[in-house]
C-alpha cells in the first residue's frame, strides 16, 4: 500500500509540474504587451516599465518559470496587483468559504443521490424509479446558473423563507476563527447565527448539489442493480435476511466503488460549479475571488486561485484512488 | 434468373446486416433517445427556419413595452429593452447549436488526431501526448475555459476556441484506448504486412473503425459544450451584448428577478431543453452503436 501511495505521488509530479506551467503561461500568453494589456491604454511608459518588472517579464521565459516554480516552492503565490497583499495572504478566508459551501453540497449529494439509487434500484419499474430517474435525468442536463436564479426567485423572492445572497447576517457577523462558519459559530456556542449560516447555505448548496447528486443517483442504480442479480445477494435472501439488511449491508458495500470513482470525480465538478454558484449567490469563496480578479485584469491573483482550485482537485482524486483499498479489500496495490 | 434471385436476396441481406442500419434499429428501439432526437431536430429546424417566422427582430427595442409579462402579443414577455423575448431564444438556439458543433467537431478533430498518433506510434510520443491530456484534465474544464479567456479576452469566438480547446483530452484518450485494442487486430497487421504506408492504415482503417465512441462521446460534448458556452456567457466571458445568446440573456435578467421573473425563466428553459435533447439522444446512441460502453 505504501509503495502504491509512493508511486501515485511520484506518477503526480510532472502532472502537477505542467499545471503550473500551464498556469504560468497565463500572463506570458496574453497577445501583445502584458503589462500593458493589464495597466490599460492610458498607462505611462514608466508604469508598465515597473509592472513588467514586477511581474519578471523582462527575462527568457524559462528563468520567469524557473523563478515562478521557486517561488511557489516558497510558497509565494504572488501579489495581487488590486489590493497590493500577497495573494497567500489573503485567499484563506475565500479558500475555506468554498471548501465549506463544497462539502455542503456533496453531503447533500451523496446522501440524496445514493438513497435514491438504492430505492430506484430496490424498487425497479416502480413509480419512485421512474420519479427518480426522470428528476436525475433533467438534473444533469439543467444549467447550475439556471437553477440557482430559480432557487433564488423562488425560495428568497416569491415565498421569502432563504436568504438571497451572502454567508451571513451582515449585521450581526460571525466572529472569525478557523473560516469555516459553521465551525465558528459552534464553537463559540451560538446557535442563533449557526442557524443564520446554515440558511445561507442551503440555496447555493443544493444549486451546486443538483447536478451531482444526479448523476451519483444514477450510477448507484445501475451499480446496485447488478449487485442484486448477484448469487450471494439471493443468498442473503432465501436465509431470511431482511431486504433493507440485504440491500443497505451486503449489496450496497459491493456497489459503492463505481459510485465512489464518481463522487470523486464530481468534486471537481462541482470546484468549478463554484465560480458560477458563487456569482449567483455573491458567495465570498475563490470562486468569486476569481471572477472579480478577471474583470480587473488582477492576472497573479486568477494564476493563483486556478492553480489552487486545480491542485486540490488532483488531491481529492489521489484520495479517492487510495480510498479503494480501504472499501474493497478485494483490490491489491501493487 | 434463379441465380441473380438469390443475388438480390443475399444483396439484401448484406444491407440489413450493415453495422449503421443496426445501429439506427437499436437506436430507434429506446424511446427516449427519440424523444431525445426529436427535441435536438425541433431546436436544429427553429434555428434554421426560427427567425423567418419570429413576431420582432432580435435587438428591436421598444421602451414603452419593456418588461411586459408572457401574453398572446408576446408568448414569453419582453425584457428591459422591450425586446420580444421568444424572438431572442428563437435566434439564440442559432448561437448556442453554432457553438455547440463547432466547438465539438474542433475538438474532435484535434483529440482524434492526437489521440490516433498517441495510440498507433506509443512510446515517446504516446508518453509526452498522454500526459498533456492529463495535465489538462487535471484542470476542471470550466475553470480550464474561464483561464483560456481570460488571455485571449472575453468574445463569444474566443469561448468558443477554449471550449473546443477544453474537450480535445476527452476525445484523444477515447481515440487513444480504442486504437490500442485495433492496432493489434489481425486486419492490421496484415496490412502492415502487405506493406501499407502508416497513412493508409491510420486514416483508412483505424480511424472508421474508431468512429463509433466519437460519435457518441461528440453528441454528449455538444451538450456540455452548450451549457459551457451559455456559463461563459453568463460569466460575461462569452457573447457581448447585444448578442441574443441564452447564457447573457439570463445574466442581463438577474436585476429583474423581482418584477420580471419571465426573462429568466424562458432562457433556461430553452438551454435545460437543448442539453436534454443531446443527452438522451448520447445516451440512445451508446446503446445502439457500443453495448459495452453502457454506464
Amino acid at each position: 500500500m505504501l509503495h502504491y501511495i509512493g508511486s501515485r505521488i511520484f506518477q503526480l509530479i510532472p502532472v502537477l509540474l505542467g499545471m503550473t506551467f500551464i498556469v504560468f503561461l497565463i500572463i506570458r500568453a496574453i497577445p501583445g504587451d502584458p503589462a500593458q494589456v493589464i495597466l490599460g491604454q492610458q498607462a505611462s511608459e514608466e508604469a508598465i516599465k515597473a509592472l513588467r518588472t514586477t511581474l519578471g517579464l523582462d527575462n527568457p521565459w524559462y528563468i520567469q518559470y524557473f523563478e515562478y516554480l521557486k517561488g511557489l516552492f516558497t510558497g509565494d503565490l504572488g501579489e495581487s496587483l488590486r489590493t497590493r497583499n500577497p495573494v497567500a495572504d489573503e485567499v484563506w478566508p475565500y479558500l475555506a468559504a468554498t471548501i465549506e459551501l463544497s462539502v455542503f453540497a456533496i453531503i447533500i449529494a451523496v446522501i440524496i443521490g445514493i438513497n435514491a439509487g438504492i430505492i430506484s434500484a430496490w424498487f425497479q419499474n416502480s413509480w419512485f424509479d421512474y420519479l427518480a430517474m426522470i428528476i436525475a435525468l433533467i438534473g444533469v442536463s439543467m444549467p447550475i446558473f439556471w437553477l440557482g436564479l430559480m432557487n433564488q426567485w423562488i425560495f428568497s423572492i416569491e415565498l421569502g423563507v432563504l436568504p438571497t445572497t451572502g454567508r451571513e447576517n451582515v449585521r450581526d457577523p460571525v466572529d472569525v476563527i478557523t473560516h469555516f462558519y459553521l465551525i465558528d459559530t459552534l464553537i463559540q456556542g451560538n446557535f442563533a447565527q449557526f442557524s443564520i449560516v446554515l440558511k445561507h447555505l442551503i440555496l447555493p448548496g443544493t444549486a451546486l448539489a443538483t447536478i451531482p447528486m444526479a448523476i451519483i443517483a444514477r450510477m448507484t442504480r445501475s451499480s446496485m442493480l447488478e449487485v442484486m442479480r448477484s448469487d450471494y445477494v439471493r443468498t442473503a435472501r432465501s436465509k431470511g435476511l431482511k431486504m433493507f439488511r440485504v440491500v443497505y449491508k451486503h449489496a450496497l458495500k459491493n456497489a459503492i466503488i463505481p459510485v465512489l470513482t464518481i463522487i470523486g470525480l464530481q468534486m471537481g465538478l462541482l470546484l468549478g460549479g463554484a465560480i458560477l454558484t458563487e456569482t449567483i449567490f455573491g458567495w465570498p469563496g475563490i470562486g468569486r475571488y476569481i471572477y472579480e480578479a478577471i474583470g480587473f485584469r488582477d492576472y497573479p491573483v486568477i494564476q493563483s486561485g486556478i492553480l489552487i482550485v486545480a491542485f486540490i482537485f488532483v488531491m481529492i482524486n489521489l484520495l479517492v484512488d487510495m480510498l479503494y483499498g480501504l472499501i474493497d479489500p478485494r483490490i491489491k496495490y501493487e | 434468373m434463379a441465380q441473380s434471385a438469390i443475388d438480390k436476396n443475399e444483396m439484401k441481406m448484406e444491407k440489413v446486416a450493415g453495422p449503421w442500419k443496426e445501429a439506427w434499429r437499436g437506436f430507434r428501439k429506446s424511446k427516449v433517445a427519440v424523444v431525445g432526437m426529436g427535441i435536438v431536430l425541433f431546436f436544429v429546424l427553429m434555428a434554421i427556419f426560427g427567425p423567418l417566422f419570429t413576431p420582432q427582430g432580435i435587438n428591436e427595442q421598444n421602451l414603452a413595452n419593456k418588461l411586459l409579462p408572457p401574453s398572446s402579443e408576446h408568448w414569453m414577455g419582453t425584457d428591459d429593452f422591450g425586446r420580444d423575448i421568444l424572438s431572442r431564444i428563437v435566434y439564440g438556439a442559432r448561437i448556442s447549436l453554432w457553438v455547440g458543433f463547432l466547438a465539438v467537431i474542433g475538438s474532435a478533430v484535434v483529440g482524434s488526431t492526437l489521440g490516433i498518433i498517441a495510440g498507433y506510434y506509443g512510446r515517446w510520443v504516446d508518453t509526452i501526448i498522454s500526459r498533456i491530456f492529463d495535465i489538462m484534465l487535471a484542470f476542471p474544464s470550466i475553470l480550464l475555459a474561464i483561464a483560456v479567456v481570460s488571455v485571449l479576452g472575453p468574445s463569444l469566438r474566443n469561448a468558443l476556441i477554449a471550449i473546443a480547446l477544453i474537450n480535445v483530452p476527452n476525445f484523444g484518450r477515447l481515440i487513444r484506448s480504442k486504437v490500442l485494442s485495433i492496432k493489434e487486430d489481425e486486419y492490421i497487421m496484415s496490412a502492415r504486412a502487405i506493406g501499407m504506408k502508416d497513412n493508409r492504415i491510420l486514416f483508412s482503417h483505424i480511424l472508421p473503425n474508431s468512429m463509433a465512441p466519437v460519435i457518441v462521446q461528440g453528441t454528449l460534448a455538444i451538450a456540455t459544450a452548450i451549457i459551457e458556452a451559455a456559463a461563459l456567457g453568463f460569466l460575461g466571458l462569452g457573447a457581448q451584448a447585444p448578442s441574443p445568446e441564452w447564457g447573457k440573456m439570463l445574466a442581463d435578467s438577474r436585476s429583474y428577478l423581482t418584477n420580471a421573473p419571465w426573462t429568466m425563466i424562458f432562457p433556461g428553459i430553452a438551454i435545460m431543453l437543448t442539453v436534454l435533447g443531446f443527452n438522451l439522444m448520447g445516451d440512445g446512441l451508446r446503446d445502439a452503436l457500443d453495448p459495452r460502453m453502457k454506464s
